[in-house]
């Protein structure tokens, strides 16, 4: 900057280290809801190219079956089950989060043992839906 | 008393440059969502690893076609907000904040379109 005589720049550079800053994530407390509020992101993160997946597994049905079995053959794989696997639980996860929050904008279940107890619920229960979901699926199919 | 310039006051909105629109949506697709991602789970769970025949079967059923449109369509609008909101949050920098909310966009209306694409193409057995 060689505009010296702009003095508002030249003390908000310098002056930059003294300010307070807004307290960030290391400052808090370690809770539950903060760890949930975390993986809300994550799962949402991994939903949004999980979409991408999705659609190219559609595309490759809509290009006709040569393209389809090519697909089938990288899906019916160990990493191509856990993939699915870990996709279903962040749409799980999301879901369930989701209505925490939706419940939450209604100003209910925000005294400190109830938040606790619903995070809890949510977080740990989203696993065990998931499984449930994958039996229950392959029990309609008929195996 | 009214502190805004002219401008601001046509404009209408303040230092965000928008008003509650992206919380209203936010909200609202997530709870269409709600029973558009138990729909997904139905119908997509027991389709991993069918062959080709049941699974265009599957799309050609209208109902099947047109809430797996729906589901598309809502989910992709949600995503577009929700990384909107994490680009925001983490990257302060103009040159990269810009170009990275262009490139959100962008993907979920090619994936949106992609997946609108085939579902009717597998639909209509064209």
């Amino acid at each position: 900057m060689t505009n010296t005589a702009d003095g508002a720049d030249v003390a908000c550079k310098k002056d930059t280290g003294k300010r307070p800053l807004s307290p960030h994530l290391h400052i808090y407390r370690f809770r539950l809801t903060m760890l949930m509020s975390i993986i809300h992101r994550i799962t949402g993160g991994i939903l949004y190219f999980s979409m991408a997946l999705f659609v190219s597994w559609l595309l490759a049905a809509a290009l006709g079956p040569a393209c389809f079995s090519k697909v089938n053959n990288l899906i019916a794989s160990v990493p191509g089950y856990i993939i699915l696997f870990g996709a279903t639980w962040a749409m799980v996860n999301h879901l369930i989060s989701g209505l925490r929050y939706l419940i939450w904008d209604t100003g209910y279940g925000l005294k400190e043992r109830e938040r606790e107890r619903m995070t809890m619920v949510t977080t740990f229960s989203a696993p065990f839906l998931t499984l449930l979901l994958w039996i229950v699926a392959y029990a309609l199919r008929g195996g | 008393m009214n502190m805004r310039t002219p401008l601001g006051n046509v404009r209408g909105l303040g230092a965000a440059h928008s008003g509650t629109e992206h919380f209203l949506h936010q909200r609202l697709t997530a709870l269409a969502n709600i029973p558009l991602s138990l729909f997904l789970f139905y119908l997509l769970i027991p389709l991993i690893g069918m062959p080709y025949a049941q699974v265009s079967a599957t799309f050609s059923h209208p109902f099947l076609a047109i809430f797996t449109l729906l589901s598309i369509l809502s989910m992709s609008v949600h995503m577009r907000l929700g990384m909107q909101t994490i680009i925001e949050d983490y990257i302060h920098v103009t040159y990269l904040k810009i170009p990275a909310l262009l490139a959100n966009t962008l993907f979920c209306i090619l994936t949106a379109m992609t997946g609108i694409f085939a579902v009717l193409k597998i639909s209509f057995g064209v």
